[in-house]
């Protein structure tokens, strides 16, 4: 690692803290923004380190979200119980899902990946005395945070609870990405056929990080629905899987940070734009992604290391 | 075929069929162990096919694989590496953005059992990466060593496609056509290197070039439309009529 | 009994509709191995040439049909020929980011214009109420969808088995590289097709409006639909599509009107079993 790039590791990872003192109304935002990261981090697991293009990932999001909610709508509001509780429902329904997701070429598995997020969505919906359905899930009411902090309107303890459980999954999460595994991940991306060859039992590979990959969404949703203490079936729905592959490419993936710099840059965006005029943020977010695939594939992180490669 | 002590690989009336087309029929070739042995013969001959069965990445439709005792016919491909079978391709199939010492170290990995291993650093696996280092010395590549594949001229990026086999520390090695797109003079050395490989490894190469052939193998197997023609030593095919019609009189032009 | 024929009806014509829309979607994927997600998007289009038509130029519905079928073409040949066709050897992931682009714009701009609210739609009155067959009522207007599409798939079978661009068509599905080797210019193929396959989904978008509805987010909502139909079916094929969308729009009508508690649920589940047992699709080649 390059003695420079700690330091600026440690900048960026104390920048939301001078945000957290320094720009007290926009934590509900800034939570929002830290929650998606971990959500788009975990979709750069498959799609940046494994290869597997996802259009279903919000079907872990959501029920990770779900799981959260339904047991604080239920009586059982401790956070941390609750993120543990998602996290296992999550990857246990990504474990499932994984071995469609494996065995089928591209398309079969883009239309897999497609095909689970609608079906969840569809299930929540008509679930509706569970989940809510259209109304959503309310009545999420979380006790306080080590039985100390609570969730409460200014939402000071929410954007420190999310940044700690970012900060937390970042750190296993680099971890896992310059392991053996992790090599052997990028691996498969790149060339599956020579990593049999190689003797890699690639479906179990492909499997592992499903799994970790929806865990992590699911982490990720349990945090929104107790941060905002409601859950609503767009956690679940084709946009917010299509939006997320959109911040993940943009920031560049197959590097962890570019879920984040993707995540702040299109929800500022959004929410500064999409404000101003929603059909003029659709129409000019399909252009970006037109121009973008054929001028900056590499994302922001992607030409910023090109430019860095140049001087 | 009787399988004797001494037979590291063989096959029974091995056939692959694509529909009506049979690339390979009933071919039954026995491969000694710590043999030289170069497999020949014209263009569709089926001996690309004939390594995919070999190495599990097609199933046959016929016919058997032993390796020594062992009914190996239904393993995947995966595990025949684990069994010591590992190949080259024809094309270089590599991982065009991982660097040169990453690949060569995951295949080490690979064949130690480490690679799925989560919590350690590759950086911290120093045994590894040195053995990859050493690995690539012989091949002349170190200095390609933190080089992105993709970045590598043709002639480099073949020599990694044989590096990455012999990460693996193969008993049985397969290579098809190692010598395909590398100039005359590096291609004699790499060959070296094979040939210096350890004696009880068992290599078998298919390649077009018969100067190689001549030079390296010490048993020939032949080839053509799917079927065994004939098998010998050098001299015995390089004085067969049959095979002279059939395909040394094409190749002599080459 | 009488109710599971109409529902049978209902099926086959939804199932016609999705067939005709997602054909193009076939033969573009088989031919040049492209993702297009926006595929949806070029019905809609179709669909609101025939709205505008009806509307601004009082030209009756028949008549807008055609019209609709040459717009979209024309937005096809273009788009090819400037976008789509720099596309064809880029990753998967571009396809689908660049697909999903177009379709964000053209929603964008459907709601921009005509807001994003349901068309109205006005059948010329041969075209409405019901028939009786058999001892069964059935709807005039989904027996003449279903008509115009048998006309419309017997003529194209034509095309593709009796003339030299359906056989340039089926030789490039099959192996693009050996097509070219033959002398077949399979750039120009290619865009003839891409622009059939758009001005058939935009025929499809006209009849459909009044099956299927019309409004802004129509992309998205059938994107799924068509892709369905065509990977179920099996890429670059008629036969499969055909199957598919007949099986897709009968399991999806029945599933509604049967069990509706649990409505869409039954098609997405059943993709993804069938999708299982047949990875290259019902009647897909095994690349």
């Amino acid at each position: 690692m390059k003695p420079g790039s700690r330091a600026v590791e440690i900048v960026f990872w104390l920048l939301p803290l001078a945000a957290f003192f320094l720009l007290p109304g926009y934590l509900v935002l800034g939570s929002q923004i830290l929650i998606v990261s971990l959500f788009a981090m975990s979709l750069d697991l498959l799609l940046g380190y494994a290869g597997i293009v996802s259009l279903g990932h919000a079907a872990f999001f959501g029920l990770g979200a779900y799981t959260a909610g339904l047991l604080a709508a239920h009586g059982w509001g401790e956070p941390l119980t609750g993120l543990v509780a998602a996290a296992a429902s999550a990857a246990i329904f990504g474990f499932v899902v994984s071995f469609l997701v494996v065995r089928g070429e591209d398309l079969a598995r883009l239309m897999v990946t497609l095909g689970v997020g609608l079906l969840m969505f569809e299930a929540a919906n008509r679930a509706a005395f569970i989940t809510g359905g259209v109304d959503g899930l309310s009545g999420v009411t979380m006790w306080k945070l080590f039985g100390v902090f609570p969730f409460d309107l200014s939402g000071r303890t929410a954007f420190l609870y999310a940044y700690a459980v970012l900060l937390a999954a970042f750190l296993l999460l680099r971890r896992v990405v310059n392991s053996p595994f992790g090599l052997s991940l990028r691996g498969v991306r790149e060339n599956r056929r020579r990593m049999a060859a190689i003797g890699s039992p690639v479906n179990r590979r492909l499997v592992a990080i499903f799994t970790l990959g929806a865990g992590v969404a699911g982490i990720a949703g349990a945090l929104l629905a107790q941060t905002t203490q409601f859950v609503g079936l767009d956690t679940l729905g084709f946009e917010r899987s299509a939006d997320l592959l959109i911040m993940l490419v943009l920031g560049g993936t197959g590097r962890l940070y570019g879920a984040v710099v993707g995540t702040l840059v299109f929800m500022v965006a959004q929410d500064y734009l999409s404000g101003i005029n929603p059909v003029y943020w659709q129409f000019w977010l399909g252009m970006l992604l037109v121009l973008f695939v054929f001028f900056a594939r590499g994302g922001i992180l992607g030409a910023a290391e090109a430019l860095w490669k140049r001087r | 075929m009787e399988a004797t002590v001494n037979t590291a690989l063989r096959t029974e009336g091995l056939s692959k069929h694509f529909g009506e087309l049979a690339a390979v029929n009933g071919v039954s070739l026995s491969l000694a162990r710590g043999a030289r042995h170069a497999l020949i013969g014209p263009n569709g001959a089926g001996k690309t096919t004939l390594i995919n069965l070999l190495t599990g990445v097609l199933e046959p439709t016929a016919g058997e694989m032993y390796l020594g005792d062992e009914r190996i016919t239904p393993l995947p491909q995966h595990r025949r590496v684990k069994r010591g079978i590992t190949r080259t391709y024809q094309i270089n199939t590599l991982f065009p953005n991982l660097t040169v010492l990453e690949s060569v170290t995951l295949a080490i990995l690979e064949r130690k059992g480490f690679a799925a291993r989560w919590m350690k650093a590759v950086s911290s696996h120093r045994e590894e990466l040195e053995e990859a280092r050493a690995l690539l010395a012989t091949l002349k590549l170190d200095g390609d060593a933190d080089k992105r594949t993709a970045q590598l001229p043709y002639g480099h990026q073949r020599l990694v496609e044989i590096a990455l086999a012999l990460a693996t520390r193969p008993s049985i090695l397969l290579l098809d056509e190692p010598a395909a797109g590398i100039p005359a003079r590096e291609s004699v050395e790499v060959l070296g290197v094979i040939a210096a490989l350890p004696a009880d490894v068992t290599i078998l190469f298919i390649e077009h070039d018969m100067g190689l052939v001549f030079r390296f193998a010490e048993r020939i197997t032949v080839l053509v439309g799917g079927r065994l023609l004939t098998e010998g030593t050098p001299d015995e095919i390089a004085h067969d009529p049959e095979v002279k019609a059939v395909y040394l009189g094409k190749e002599s032009r080459a | 009994m009488g109710q599971a024929i109409g529902v049978l009806f209902d099926g086959i014509a939804y199932g016609s509709l999705l067939f005709l829309v997602s054909l193009g979607l076939s033969v573009t994927m088989g031919l040049m191995n492209f993702v297009n997600l926006a595929h949806g998007a070029f019905a809609m289009a179709g669909g609101f040439t025939c709205v505008l038509a009806m509307t601004r130029l009082g030209i009756p519905f028949l008549a807008t049909l055609p019209l609709a079928f040459i717009v979209t073409a024309a937005i096809g040949a273009v788009l090819e020929r400037f976008l789509y066709r720099r596309l064809y050897n880029a990753g998967e992931l571009d396809q689908v980011l660049f697909s999903i682009g177009l379709t964000f714009m053209s929603i964008a701009t459907a709601t921009y214009f005509f807001g994003s609210s349901q068309q109205p739609m006005h059948l010329p009155d041969f075209l409405r109420g019901q028939f009786h067959f058999l001892g069964g009522d059935f709807g005039v207007y989904r027996a003449f969808l279903i008509e115009t599409v048998i006309v419309l798939t017997a003529v194209l079978g034509f095309l593709l088995t009796h003339t030299r661009f359906g056989s340039q068509v089926r030789a490039s599905v099959d192996d693009a590289t050996a097509a070219r080797g033959l002398g077949i210019d399979v750039d120009r193929v290619f865009s003839v097709a891409f622009a059939l396959g758009s001005g058939l989904a935009g025929l499809g978008g006209g009849l459909g409006i009044e099956v299927l509805g019309l409004d802004s987010t129509f992309p998205l909502k059938y994107m799924v639909y068509f892709l369905l139909v065509v990977v179920v079916g099996g890429v670059g094929t008629i036969k499969g599509p055909i199957a598919a969308a007949l099986l897709l729009g009968v399991l999806d009508v029945a599933g509604k009107y049967y069990v509706p508690q649990v409505g869409a649920f039954v098609i997405y589940a059943a993709m993804i079993v069938l999708l299982m047992l047949f990875p290259a699709g019902l009647f897909g080649k095994r690349r």
